[in-house]
């Protein structure tokens, strides 16, 4: 179980890091968010992972560690709100700078030029 | 009953102030919005200082909720979050003010996001447990990726997106920093962080490292040294003056972090991980202060070396930090004071700058005199010369301090040459900048934009408090020693922290 999850946890992190470093607004916020599941996951299995036992200390021998699931919930609710004001501003910087370039070498208030 | 919930009360109060700001004013808002901000900025000042006069005889700890560290979580004020507690209330006041004669206008909702701010910085000096930083990180970063867009404009867009994607990359990697540490140690209370990493075994404490050094990672990023700094001078360019001049605490969020997790956590009393990164400190610290000098002695845009001086300051204060004694720190401390106030005053100086001149704005070319012209240039001499460092204003005292806290020949042939040929580069480019500016005019008609005696007052206010870090240097630095003395002692620090009900007055 836990190479499986380790495998899974690497190859979105993997995807997601190719991802980011497109040049491209859009392939970039799909890397983020992918970044984000990977690190969820990640969170997750930092109490280790145990099947089918309560978050409850004293009803059984065997429990599971609740406090990752709390990071894990707060981390979702944050990477949700930051995911759509990317995604917003991603739309903003296409309909007005006309390009979903990142970094736009041609650029007429580049730093050079300032 | 009051007293015993002082601690929370810097959080609750522009929290509420926002709340409040966010309700329907009727048809004509800006006044009540305004009204309210204000006053929350002034409680905040007040309340700081009542917490400055109560930390006093010791570290006071807040358990949220009632739980006990490090089962719940735990809001710490000792000197030093108390001194940045302030610090922000006293730039956020003068900032606002400024912000309020028409700036608050040209976007939506600047005054709550503006509470929501405070709320973040303030929130993330207070807490004592690392999942409750990066919360309060995500809040500071949510508001200030609305308020660097302020206004709109195309030009500020391009800047937010780099800002907001990297600001994203660092908090995927704080939460994983945060997993390893969680997982290795089974706690994120610092207090209890500081006790457990030291008892680790050699294996566990190779990984406490690693996370350590993702957490200096996302630090150095927030604080903008040297390979993560590029997102900072096009974002503080582009962005209005105002949301600059309070961005001018937010590098020293990343500093304060730091500084806290690196002397409490990762310090000496660390075992296997003690003294983590600070080489690496040292050397991009150093590294980032050249390549400030060389964007400062590059820019065409007033704007954009006073960015370049918010880079600077941070390579000076994390390589003074790396040294590693109490002098180090307390040069750290109070440099830090006087440059987030001068970069700060120096933001709104250029803002007036150039709305003043039009059409030129802060390019440094030539072009027409101002209304205020006599007023601005005495303003920006005194900035000039206090962020330079030249005497007799808090940045010679501060660089002196820097200077002074080099002990090892090594440091001092690398420190010493950096911190002054950075210097003489500001003051080359400063000087050119304003005899562009001020002295080659055009002949012909002088500019009509006016700025309120009002608004002035704001700059006013902001050079007032770099005077006074001049005039009370005694005091301040020996108020800042005892701050340094216990960053490197943390022990009340963690007793109070864990201590339990017995220190929950």
């Amino acid at each position: 179980m836990e190479a499986l999850f380790s495998i899974t946890v690497g190859i979105l992190t993997a995807c997601s890091i190719y991802l980011i470093l497109r040049g491209r607004s859009f392939p970039i916020v799909m890397g983020l968010t992918m970044l984000s599941y990977a690190v969820n996951l990640f969170l997750f299995s930092t109490g280790r992972l145990v099947l089918n036992q309560l978050p409850i200390i004293g009803n059984q021998a065997e429990y599971t560690d609740p406090l990752p699931q709390a990071f894990v919930l707060t981390a979702i609710v944050i990477g949700f709100a930051m995911t759509a004001y990317t995604i917003i501003l991603a739309v903003r910087v296409r309909g007005e700078l006309g390009t979903d370039e990142v970094n736009d070498p041609q650029a007429k208030d580049g730093e050079g030029n300032r | 009953m009051l007293s015993q919930h002082l601690v929370i009360l810097p959080i609750l109060i522009p929290l509420l102030a926002a709340l409040l700001l966010l309700l329907p004013w009727g048809e004509n808002p800006q006044p009540y919005r305004r009204a309210i901000g204000l006053t929350s900025c002034v409680a905040l000042i007040l309340v700081a200082l009542a917490l400055a006069l109560k930390v006093q005889n010791g570290v006071h700890v807040y358990a949220v909720g009632g739980w006990q560290a490090p089962f719940g979580i735990v809001l710490v004020a000792d000197k030093l979050a108390v001194l940045m507690v302030l610090l922000t209330a006293l730039l956020a006041l003068p900032v606002l003010w400024y912000a309020c004669y028409g700036e608050d206008s040209i976007g939506s909702h600047f005054h709550a996001l503006f509470q929501f701010q405070i709320m973040g910085i303030v929130g993330a000096f207070l807490t004592g447990d690392l999942f409750n930083l990066f919360v309060f990180f995500e809040v500071l970063l949510i508001s200030s990726y609305a308020l660097l867009m302020h206004g709109g404009g195309k030009s500020k867009l391009r800047s937010c997106l780099h800002y907001v994607m990297l600001n994203l990359l660092g908090s995927s990697l704080f939460l994983i920093a945060l997993g390893i540490i969680y997982g290795i140690t089974g706690t994120l209370n610092m207090a209890d962080l500081a006790v457990k990493l030291s008892q680790l075994s050699q294996d566990d404490a190779a990984i406490a490292r690693v996370g350590g050094l993702l957490l200096l990672i996302v630090f150095a990023l927030k604080a903008a040294l040297l390979p993560l700094y590029f997102w900072l001078p096009q974002a503080y360019a582009t962005t209005t003056g105002t949301v600059a001049a309070l961005f001018a605490i937010m590098t020293k969020v990343g500093v304060y972090a730091i500084l806290r997790t690196f002397t409490l956590i990762f310090g000496e009393h660390a075992g296997a991980s003690a003294l983590l990164g600070y080489e690496w400190l040292w050397w991009l610290g150093l590294g980032t202060l050249a390549i400030g000098g060389i964007g400062i002695i590059g820019s065409r845009d007033l704007r954009l070396i006073i960015a370049y001086l918010v880079v600077v300051s941070v390579g000076t204060m994390l390589t003074t930090f790396s040294m590693n004694s109490e002098t180090s720190i307390t040069a750290v401390l109070y440099y830090l004071l006087h440059s987030t106030f001068i970069t700060a005053a120096l933001f709104l100086i250029v803002d007036v700058i150039a709305k003043q001149r039009g059409k030129t704005a802060s390019r440094i070319v030539k072009g027409r005199r101002m209304a205020q012209h006599g007023l601005l240039s005495g303003m920006f001499f005194v900035a000039a010369i206090a962020v330079i460092g030249m005497p007799p204003f808090s940045g010679f005292i501060g660089k002196l301090f820097i200077l002074e806290a080099a002990r090892t020949g090594a440091q001092v042939a690398l420190l010493w040459p950096l911190v002054l040929g950075t210097s003489f580069l500001v003051l080359v480019s400063l000087s050119r900048a304003g005899s562009r500016i001020f002295w080659h005019n055009f002949n012909g008609k002088v500019g009509d934009v006016r700025h309120a005696k009002g608004q002035l007052t704001a700059i006013f206010l902001l050079l007032a408090a770099v005077v006074s870090l001049t005039i009370f240097a005694d005091g301040i630095s020996h108020y800042i020693e005892h701050i340094a003395e216990d960053l490197r002692n943390p022990t009340a620090y963690i007793e109070a922290s864990l201590g339990g009900v017995a220190n929950h007055d």
